[in-house]
């Protein structure tokens, strides 16, 4: 709605059209009455849950008093952020957080892009459904669970250990040893995580039009050729959307698993900001410096949405941004 | 496909390929067989490490002394009322939320659209969710469980994109018939829109069921821990001993702590792996649907 601001003479017809518009303005509200009151609820939601969380953002500038309240505690401008960008932790937290992130998108973000062209491949119908559903199925349990069998499959005496020795290795102190932390989480993201990734992936290749594949065998194309010249670029835009949320949430680790896995020796590795968040700011009750982190790390997060979009619609003419 | 002239090298990368995706399974399928063989095993065999591709004996005190403990069968419990009460709530206000936005004629719907689709791409965070859960009296109720994620805006957008595709001659029709949104909504939109409902219950009903999370942040009563946090403390924490105690006072001895860990694992899975061979289709329809564009 732009209001431009026009010269005494243009008076009346400017008064004549704000009135015409205020006019079809509420023609077009009551028209929407009832669809007002079936929104009512939602929008109290989303105003009292999230933009409510958002107001408490303030605390980042604030010394907060549970006393005196959100609007009553003392005012501190950005201490809390000098706190937390000069603490020696700092670069550590954002080191772990980056590297926990990129090392998912290089070896997690491909596999089922892989598992999607192989799974396509397949001739018989059985076969594929069989591995389609036996590899979506770890996609639904807890982290918990996930979390528990590493623990104990990991263990000094655990099934992988067992394995080692048996095969004359030196037993490994995974769970202890900071080297390993990072290598366990992208595993364990891919052994869950996998499968239900290559749902999308597999749709798309569901779609392409069969005939491609069949002029491309009279043409003598292999079937290695086959996936690099019309499989690949079928699934592409897809490719470059999932990629795009990944890269928007390169600061946002699964934070819960990290929470679950993690203890005093495996800090040095394992310790990225949302966890740092969670022991300083909530066990620790410091709220008006966990927000401030938190906010750090969600406006970082927006910006990298944003440019990463940017990026994506540029690549591809604006298809393949997520708006 | 051309079938009839197969070279070689595509043999090869069939062989190859069905070898690949077996061994995936296989990878897959095994840790949770393993679980399962352990947790009936017979507690010396295991201690032993006797048990390796094959249940050693046969012995269900496990999952026995897991149902008499104190903790579990209440929190099995809790799960289920959060599971209920949270998924209701969550599939009635995503449908509310979702049908007024994909309506053309909804006055403020870009914006409306606008300031949902943010909150995806900005989490004020942890903290600042406590806060408003605390400072709304919710801390230690159902209710801080249950509404703080009441609409996955995401989940909305894949049932505004259901409404939207519903031919639009039957709003029209119904309008045309003098019926107001609220009909249209109750008696045309959401009985059309029954497939979709269930993959959404779904969807949400897993989440809860599995989330422990918010129960960690949320909850301080140990009578309210639903059956995942009751969990991390048995499995990650090693907290078996209530259970093993419990046991041993019932006459089950040699009951061990690996065989305990499993069977509360399994116990806590066996809803999931129940109704998923049912299910799994309705998943996959549903985020089908999600991964247009909104």
């Amino acid at each position: 709605m732009e209001t431009k601001y026009k010269t005494a003479a243009y008076g009346a017809p400017l008064q004549y059209r704000k009135e015409k518009r205020l006019q079809s303005m509420r023609r077009k509200i009551k028209q929407s009455g009832q669809l007002y009151a079936i929104f009512f609820l939602p929008l109290v939601y989303f105003l009292v849950f999230r933009y409510g969380a958002m107001g408490w953002l303030l605390l980042a500038f604030k010394d907060f008093d549970p006393i005196k309240g959100l609007m009553g505690s003392d005012w501190v401008g950005l201490s809390h952020f000098v706190e937390f960008f000069s603490m020696p932790d700092f670069w550590k937290l954002l080191r772990n957080t980056l590297l926990i992130s990129i090392y998912s998108i290089l070896f997690s973000f491909p596999v089922p892009i892989i598992l999607a062209l192989l799974v396509n491949e397949v001739g018989s119908r059985r076969f594929k459904k069989v591995v389609q559903s036996i590899t979506y199925l770890p996609h639904f349990f807890s982290v918990v669970i996930v979390c528990g069998m590493i623990v104990d499959f990991l263990t000094a005496d655990g099934l992988i250990n067992r394995v080692i020795v048996f095969f004359g290795g030196q037993p490994i102190s995974f769970l202890t040893d900071p080297k390993w932390f990072r290598t366990i989480y992208v595993v364990s993201g891919i052994w869950q995580g996998a499968g239900w990734g290559s749902i999308m992936y597999l749709a798309a290749l569901n779609g392409v039009d069969p005939q491609l594949y069949e002029s491309a065998v009279i043409d003598g194309a292999s079937k290695i050729q086959q996936i690099g010249h019309i499989s690949l670029p079928a699934i592409m835009p897809i490719i470059s959307v999932q990629l795009l949320m990944n890269i928007g949430s390169l600061l946002s680790v699964g934070y819960e698993k990290i929470i679950l896995l993690y203890n005093g020796a495996t800090y040095e590795t394992a310790d990225v900001i949302s966890t740092y968040v969670y022991r300083r700011g909530l066990q620790g009750a410091d709220y008006g410096y966990g927000t401030a982190v938190n906010l750090f790390q969600s406006v970082i997060s927006l910006l990298l949405v944003i440019i990463a979009n940017k990026a994506a619609n540029r690549l591809s003419d604006g298809e393949g941004g997520l708006w | 496909m051309g079938t009839k002239r197969k070279t070689t090298g595509d043999i090869i990368f069939t062989i190859c390929n069905y070898l690949i995706l077996t061994v995936c399974c296989l990878l897959v399928i095994f840790p949770i067989y393993y679980m399962f063989i352990i947790s009936i095993s017979e507690g010396y065999a295991v201690l032993r490490g006797e048990v390796k591709w094959f249940p050693v004996g046969f012995d269900l005190s496990a999952y026995k002394a897991v149902l008499a403990s104190p903790d579990i069968p209440k929190a099995y419990a809790n799960t289920i009322i959060y599971t209920v009460i949270g998924t209701f709530i969550n599939v009635l206000m995503t449908a509310l939320c979702a049908y007024p936005l994909s309506r053309k004629k909804f006055y403020g719907r870009n914006v409306f659209s606008f300031m949902i689709i943010f909150t995806m791409f900005f989490d004020a965070g942890m903290i600042a969710n406590f806060m408003v859960v605390s400072s709304l009296h919710l801390y230690n109720t159902i209710w801080a469980i249950v509404l703080p994620g009441a609409i996955n805006a995401w989940y909305m957008v894949i049932m505004r994109t259901f409404f939207q595709q519903l031919p639009e001659e039957l709003y029209e029709s119904a309008y045309l018939d003098g019926a107001g949104d609220f009909i249209v909504f109750t008696r045309i939109a959401l009985p059309l829109s029954v497939p979709t409902i269930m993959t959404m219950v779904l969807f949400y009903a897993v989440g809860h069921w599995n989330s422990w999370f918010n129960a960690l942040i949320y909850l301080d009563d140990k009578v309210k821990y639903p059956v995942q946090l009751i969990m991390r403390n048995i499995v990650l924490s090693g907290e078996t001993a209530a259970i093993s105690g419990a046991a041993s006072v019932a006459g089950d001895v040699g009951i061990i702590a690996t065989n305990i860990k499993y069977a509360v694992v399994f116990v806590t899975m066996l809803p999931i792996l129940m109704v998923y061979p049912f299910i799994q289709k309705y998943f996959v329809k549903g985020i089908l649907v999600g991964a247009l564009k909104g």
